[in-house]
């Protein structure tokens, strides 16, 4: 891989990204009806992303650290700004009308937080002390509460979750874990009072989708029926009759996997949890021998929250998790997550590219 | 300086973070392993169960509903059909505010407030994914409107059915019946399997007797819906069967004539033929339209309808009760010569009988007495007199095994629902229900059809058909034919199957007497009804019969005028023509009309003028095409 090299491209992950990404077309081809246009416009964007991800992977590791807190300051402000003038869409303030394309600060956000926690952790040591973890979590915490407030609990989640996996990166000791969870504990019932009825209701709905088969538990249930109808081998790709026939609700987009699942069955599951488990393998290894405690780390928390976005959909779209707003990470359709992921891992690809250069 | 502090502690800090990331690959991997083992549930240990559920996701079992059978006349006249008709129906889960969609509905269509009365009943009753009816009948307009706006309600629809109509209304009414809406106690009685799809089910007359053959077979639509409700395509069809076309042996012409002769009195009147016991008339008056009753009828209606004194609900011809009155009497002639009595033996009538060892005197209708007459002239002059004595001779049982013979008393076997037996009494039935002897009075008054002999017109005409054909009896039916609308694949009913061996074997010479006595009746120079016979193009026979219906005190005077209507005499005729081959047997019934000769035989001279100038005109018709066939 020459021209990746010089490009600070990786082979392995690119090859594993460019795979899902295509695996996604074809999905959403299916889910959206087979309408070639909507299959155009998500090749456009993946186009697009992928220039973003080489663009990005430019960036010298040094720059990318020095401007986290920059990049940071800009995301919170964004957020601030949305809250406050932010257009409504889909029942919640989450863009920011910019003329021609509508900007989600939270995007930013995804990046912002791993990358000022992981900066904040260099400044000072490894594993890092009890003052520290309670600044990271406060870097964490604002933009999240911000997020959460829009209200986008699901983004929110993964905001603090990226932040988490950097202090667990990072070695941080168990007793402070411990502590963090006993917090949490402490604050639960209050911030189930403060939850949206529609986000309280996702929660119930999970013990018990059956309660509501035709409100709350409409979704989870139909898609478990997608899922499960599909036995080991699928109906078959455009086969999926929940899916062609609109049972399935957002299926282009949070659902897809639903869609995935029915035509493909479980041997198509199979493959795609192997695909996105080379991924995330890959960029551990990638952690792994890369230079740099922030390289480590950012690389590291960026792989695992690209897991946990998976894992999260998955989980909620098979009905072990409540239903969150959350994609399927290079599947689902739609533009901000698939750039911000393919930014993502132009970061990843650059700090590991230039690891001799980080002495 | 943080460079070199970061440089120094890199490989402390290396290895904390690579442990980390192993544990987090091994994290990694657990999770993964949490959620396929999830999946491997979903898709392989419930697969089946989520199979079915995708299945009846989206693959729906429709009903096809058959179209009900036509009922026809004999000479092919529709009596009930099925006309297409548009009906709102409403799906009450699909609909918000139920309040604002009737407002709104009732601004494009005629809402009316028994319409929605009967859907909120429904709407407590029946689950509210099913269809509810909101609306039967739309006319064009309306459906029209309707239909332009349709997309403003959702959970309302328009639809085409077919709707059960009878054309001629109260004049077929009792004997066709009607069907309605399968009702709760219906669900209970029919298979369910049978009625998938359909709505009504015949509840009277022929609608319900026959309504295994009318009914016919429902069909199959499987078809794929998407999760809107929307069908999208057909998989799998089976049609539906259409259900027989019924051709009745009534003649609607006949029907009409016997119905305007009856006028606006209440009554029955029946006619059939004797040789084949199809029914050509079966008419009651008063009427109801039975088309009231297809969609439910209001309540207020129902009450109006049950409450009126004439009850026009009931079908007199078959199911009114009355005294025969006289109109027995050639049956009780039958009796006695069978028992020996000399037809040419006088009796003298005084205008009473008198039993011996009594003073009660039976008056006979003469008061002044009919002085010397033998059987061919009580019959013809209906000399009760006579009658007493040979009551008083019979006896009862006697009387009563000439009575089972001619029908009475037991069900004719005709093909209409709930047919009533009426009522020969026996002294052993007297003894069973009321616990007391039979006495020799009641031998008397029952020669003269009074007393507990209650017959209906159907059993009536009936008699008479059997002493039209000379001592067979014969089972009524009105099906003549039943035809498969598909193929035209008809099967006639068998007549001959049908009839029964007379239980008693009735002299031929017998029989021939008492014909000639009732052809004097309607036209010899005493003849009770000889008013009726006067100038026919054809010969009858007939017996007059006058019922009572309160008894008359012993010295009492019969005074109509003086009596409210409801308790005056019942006025009876039985005839039969031409008679020495007979083709139509005529039973009239008239309640409180008085006389029979005077109000019952006109109108069985009507019938039968009509009768026998259609018939004649029809000869004519196929004489004319015999010329060019």
């Amino acid at each position: 891989m020459f021209s990746g090299r010089r490009l600070h491209l990786d082979g392995p992950l690119l090859i594993g990204l460019l795979v899902l990404s295509a695996l996604g077309l074809v999905v959403i081809f299916s889910a959206s009806g087979e309408n070639w246009s909507v299959m155009a416009r998500q090749g456009l964007r993946l186009g697009i992303s992928l220039v973003v991800m080489v663009a990005v992977a430019q960036v010298s590791p040094e720059n990318l650290r020095r401007f986290s807190p920059h990049l940071f300051a800009v995301g919170v402000i964004l957020l601030v700004a949305v809250l406050v003038m932010g257009a409504a869409g889909k029942g919640a303030q989450r863009w920011l009308d910019l003329g021609l394309v509508r900007f989600q600060p939270s995007e930013l956000m995804k990046l912002g937080v791993p990358m000022v926690v992981a900066w904040l952790l260099t400044r000072s040591q490894v594993p890092p002390r009890f003052a520290i973890v309670l600044l990271a979590l406060a870097l964490t915490l604002i933009p999240a509460s911000l997020v959460v407030v829009q209200p986008d609990l699901g983004t929110a989640i993964m905001l603090v979750v990226s932040g988490l996996f950097v202090l667990f990166l990072a070695g941080i000791r168990w007793q402070h874990v411990l502590m963090m969870l006993a917090a949490v504990t402490a604050v639960a019932p209050y911030l189930w009072f403060r939850l949206q009825e529609y986000q309280r209701q996702r929660i119930l709905t999970l013990f018990d989708p059956w309660a509501d088969p035709m409100g709350s538990g409409y979704q989870a249930i139909q898609s478990q029926i997608a899922i499960g109808s599909a036995g080991i081998s699928g109906k078959g790709w455009l086969a999926g009759s929940q899916s062609h026939l609109e049972f399935i609700p957002e299926r282009s987009t949070d659902f897809i996997f639903a869609v995935f699942a029915e035509e493909f069955g479980l041997i198509g599951v199979l493959m795609l949890l192997l695909l996105y488990l080379f991924v995330v393998g890959r960029c551990l290894v990638m952690a792994y021998h890369t230079r740099g405690t922030f390289s480590r780390l950012l690389i590291g928390s960026l792989a695992l929250t690209f897991f946990f976005y998976v894992f999260v959909n998955l989980g909620m779209v098979s009905g072990i998790l409540p239903i969150v707003g959350v994609p399927l990470p290079l599947i689902s359709y739609g533009g901000t997550s698939m750039l911000t992921l393919m930014a993502a891992f132009g970061i990843i690809m650059g700090l590991h590219a230039r690891r001799r250069l980080m002495a | 300086m943080a460079a070199t502090q970061s440089f120094n502690r890199q490989p402390m800090e290396a290895s904390v973070i690579r442990s980390r990331l192993r544990l987090a690959g091994l994290l990694a991997l657990a999770l993964s392993a949490l959620l396929l083992s999830r999946l491997y549930v979903l898709q392989v240990s419930d697969y089946s169960r989520y199979q079915t559920l995708s299945l009846e996701n989206h693959i729906r079992l429709q009903a096809l509903p058959p179209v009900r059978g036509l009922i026809l006349d004999r000479n092919g006249v529709v009596l009930a059909r099925n006309t297409a008709v548009y009906t709102l129906q409403v799906i009450p889960e699909k609909v918000g505010d139920m309040d604002l969609l009737l407002h709104e509905v009732g601004k494009l269509v005629d809402l009316e407030e028994d319409d929605i009365a009967v859907f909120k009943k429904n709407l407590r009753r029946r689950p509210s994914f099913e269809k509810h009816l909101l609306k039967s009948k739309l006319d064009d307009v309306e459906a029209a409107r309707f239909a332009v706006n349709e997309y403003r309600f959702s959970g309302v629809t328009l639809e085409a059915m077919l709707h059960r109509d009878y054309p001629l209304a109260d004049l077929t009414g009792h004997v066709l019946g009607y069907v309605g809406r399968i009702s709760e106690q219906d669900e209970a009685r029919l298979d369910s399997a049978a009625y998938q799809g359909v709505s009504h089910t015949g509840k009277l007359g022929i609608e319900s007797y026959y309504e295994s053959l009318l009914l016919g077979r429902s069909g199959f639509e499987q078809v794929e819906i998407d999760a809107h409700g929307r069908t999208l395509r057909t998989i799998n069809r089976e049609s539906a069967i259409p259900g027989q076309n019924l051709y009745l042996s009534l003649d609607v012409g006949l029907q009409r004539i016997a119905r305007e002769a009856l006028g606006n009195r209440r009554g029955a009147v029946v006619a059939m033929d004797p040789g084949s016991g199809e029914i050509l008339a079966m008419v009651s008056a008063p009427a109801y339209d039975p088309n009231l009753f297809v969609d439910g009828i209001s309540r207020e209606t129902y009450q109006a309808l049950i409450q009126l004194a004439d009850k026009p609900l009931l079908n007199r011809a078959l199911y009114g009760r009355y005294s025969p009155g006289s109109t027995i009497k050639p049956i009780m002639a039958l009796a006695t010569m069978d028992a020996g009595v000399n037809p040419q033996e006088r009796v003298f009538c005084p205008g009473w009988f008198m039993l011996p060892d009594s003073t009660r005197k039976y008056r006979c209708w003469k008061r002044t007495g009919h002085g010397s007459v033998n059987l061919h002239d009580a019959i013809e002059q209906s000399c009760d007199t006579y009658f007493y004595q040979t009551g008083a001779r019979l006896g009862i049982d006697k009387m009563a095994s000439y009575l089972f013979s001619f029908g009475f008393g037991k069900q004719s076997g005709v093909d209409l629902p709930s047919e009533p037996s009426g009522l020969v009494p026996t002294a052993e039935w007297k003894r069973a229900t009321r616990q007391e002897p039979w006495y020799p009075g009641e031998d008397v008054i029952t020669a003269i059809g009074q007393g507990f002999l209650l017959t209906t017109p159907l059993q009536l005409a009936r008699a008479s058909a059997m002493l039209a054909s000379r001592g067979r009896l014969v089972k009524p039916t009105l099906l003549r034919r039943q035809e498969n609308p598909l193929t035209g694949q008809a099967q006639e009913t068998q007549v001959d199957a049908l009839s029964e061996a007379p239980a008693l074997a009735i002299n031929e010479k017998d029989i021939e007497w008492v014909i000639r006595s009732m052809t004097a009746v309607m036209h010899g120079r005493r003849g009770t009804a000889r008013a009726s016979g006067r100038r026919s193009a054809y010969r009858m026979a007939g017996k007059t019969g006058t019922a009572q219906v309160v008894s008359i005190a012993q010295d009492g005077e019969y005074d109509a005028k003086s009596l409210r209507e409801t308790l005056r005499d019942h006025a009876l005729f039985i005839a039969f023509a031409p008679v020495d081959h007979p083709k139509i047997a005529i039973a009239v019934v008239v309640e409180n009309g008085g006389s029979g000769a005077a109000v019952a035989a006109p109108i069985a001279r009507k019938v039968m003028d009509y009768f026998f100038l259609k018939r004649l005109h029809r000869a004519a018709l196929t004489g004319a095409f015999g010329v060019f066939g």
